[in-house]
């Protein structure tokens, strides 16, 4: 029997430690967040995000086009990858008990693995080489590629949480499987599955390896899917790796758009689950 | 065809029945190849459910064994016996909804009504139309209104319209509309469990079964609620022919006609509540139902 002052101790200690591990976590975001505003911030500006870039030694311009081709490729993603995915979400949890349902979830899980640069290639093999330039629709399927194995997995996590009592007592009154899939256990699962698309498609938006050699980039506006586009993410990365002092500046405002893009998309997916579950509270 | 224009037109049909006299004799179609339970109505009337030679598997266990029962229309036929009996798993037969569960299957003949509901032919969404359930744990769903969820069985199943009408008559009969008239928009779940029970019912109603099936329907509800359930069982049998599967021998002997007594997925007896618990023929349904085991 350790005496009582000794488990005060230990209490304690682990307290401590666990708080100190919390820490170690947020230093780095928490630097992460100070450099990119610091570097970043004075680079705002409202034509920062309506104007396009400017020439070299111009002053000026902005990445308008960049924050119009970063929308447009990721709404091409979520076209392509929300149904395939929460369709496979919603396969593995009702019926993905069998064969099928192990193959799917194997595939998802070495899909998910893949490193994005490698999807990128495909997306260059399967679109890029067959219409022989870049376009914004290859760089949309390359994101769609990585959205899609997040999303299956995650909509079958909140598909298996609806209770089983909700789908007995829709089958129990007379309707159909497909139907009380669809509108009773899709319908109860939607908060969750609103979230995790906000953060695959969060995720997607913050991508540049698999975007390199399938939108490419663009100097100017674009809004055709078939015609190269310019992105937030390789338009940082063309700034940072130029010789030009203004270039890195503008980088680093670019990367502060960026964040800022992708945390009001976690808000959003965030106040977005939280009015769900208390709705259903 | 509301349930009570289905009472409408039964009505002269019973009276013309009860003409004849108890004395009259079953005609022989009607007679029961199962020994004959339940009183004067049984004999009386052809019943709801003939059920025979009735065996549900898990898997490989044999989880029911042989049951074979009469319930008469508009009765209520109560299932008691220790957990694990088998007794859930009947109810569960009867709209199919055991043949749900992965390895489960049932076999032996299911009349309702003369048909039989585990043919091939017999498609179980159609059936679990006609024979409804509620269940254990209320279980309304959660996204929807108290309206939508009364709603539910015909809205999901593809009826248009305004269903303000059928709301209102069933959450009557689920002696639930008073105190949810002025929250029909509000969420079920604001509803307390006794509450979110009797609305279960009144789902079940809307779609309008002939038969109710009860999986322990007050178990999760303090007294007060089973009280107010109970008394339901008793104004729905008019229209309905009920059957409820209870651990509560008290419930069993307080709303039912008929008592089943099951045990290791056996029907041990079956009869008239009111000699089930004062006179039973077998040892065991005495052990149980005085409390020596179970």
């Amino acid at each position: 029997m350790t005496s009582l002052r000794w488990r005060k101790f230990v209490d304690r200690f682990w307290t401590l430690a666990s708080a100190a591990g919390v820490l170690a976590a947020l230093v780095p975001l928490a630097s992460l967040l100070w450099l990119v505003v610091s570097h970043g911030a004075a680079g705002l500006s409202w034509t920062f995000f309506t104007n396009l870039p400017a020439p070299v030694g111009e002053t000026g311009g902005g990445v308008g086009n960049g924050i119009v081709g970063t929308l447009l490729l990721v709404a091409i993603a979520s076209v392509i990858a929300l149904p395939v995915g929460i369709g496979a979400g919603v396969f593995l949890a009702e019926k993905g008990n069998g064969r099928a349902g192990e193959l799917i979830r194997f595939v998802t899980e070495v899909l998910s693995g893949v490193p994005s640069i490698v999807i990128g290639i495909v997306a260059y093999g399967l679109v890029v080489a067959r219409m022989k330039h870049f376009s914004a629709l290859a760089g949309g399927l390359a994101l769609a590629l990585l959205m899609i194995p997040t999303l299956a997995r995650s909509t079958e996590e909140f598909v298996r949480l609806v209770p089983g009592a909700l789908r007995e007592a829709s089958l129990a009154l007379g309707v159909p499987k497909w139907k009380t899939s669809l509108l009773v256990i899709l319908r109860t699962a939607a908060g969750g599955i609103i979230t995790a698309v906000l953060l695959a498609v969060a995720r997607a938006a913050g991508e540049t390896a698999p975007l390199l050699f399938t939108a490419l980039n663009n100097q100017y506006w674009n809004l055709r899917a078939d015609q190269p586009t310019a992105s937030l993410t390789v338009q940082i990365f063309n700034y940072a790796i130029s010789p030009y002092e203004d270039w890195h500046n503008k980088a680093w405002t670019a990367a502060l758009v960026l964040l800022l893009l992708v945390g009001v998309l976690n808000l959003l997916a965030r106040i977005l689950s939280r009015n769900r579950m208390e709705g259903a509270r | 065809m509301t349930p009570a224009q289905e009472v409408a037109t039964r009505i002269p049909h019973d009276a013309q029945k009860a003409a004849q006299g108890p004395v009259a004799p079953p005609k022989p179609a009607v007679a029961p190849p199962s020994p004959p339970v339940g009183g004067a109505t049984a004999e009386r009337e052809e019943p709801k459910l003939r059920i025979s030679n009735l065996k549900a598997w898990y898997g490989s266990t044999l989880a029911l064994k042989d049951v074979a029962l009469v319930v008469p229309p508009r009765s209520v036929m109560a299932a008691i016996g220790p957990s694990g009996c088998g007794k859930s798993t009947f109810l569960r037969c009867l709209n199919r909804m055991h043949e749900l569960i992965p390895g489960a299957r049932a076999e032996g003949t299911l009349l309702l009504d003369g048909e039989d509901l585990l043919s091939r032919q017999v498609d179980p969404v159609l059936l679990r139309r006609r024979v409804g359930m509620v269940f254990q744990r209320p279980n309304p769903f959660p996204t929807m209104s108290v309206r939508d969820n009364v709603a539910a069985g015909l809205k999901l199943n593809g009826v248009r319209g305004s269903h303000d009408e059928v709301v209102e008559r069933t959450l009557r009969q689920a002696a639930l509309w008073d105190e949810v008239k002025d929250r029909l928009d509000e969420s079920a779940l604001g509803l307390s469990g006794g509450q979110q029970q009797r609305l279960c019912i009144a789902r079940a109603l809307a779609v309008q079964p002939e038969v109710l099936l009860m999986d322990e329907p007050a178990s999760a509800l303090d007294p007060i609620a089973t009280a107010k359930v109970e008394d339901l069982i008793h104004e729905l049998k008019q229209h309905y022919t009920i059957v409820i599967v209870t651990h509560n021998m008290q419930q069993a002997a307080r709303v039912s006609d008929q008592t089943a007594f099951f045990y290791m997925g056996e029907l041990v007896e079956v009869g008239p509540t009111e000699k089930m618990f004062t006179n039973p023929d077998k040892a065991q349904t005495n052990d149980y139902v005085t409390g020596k085991f179970g």
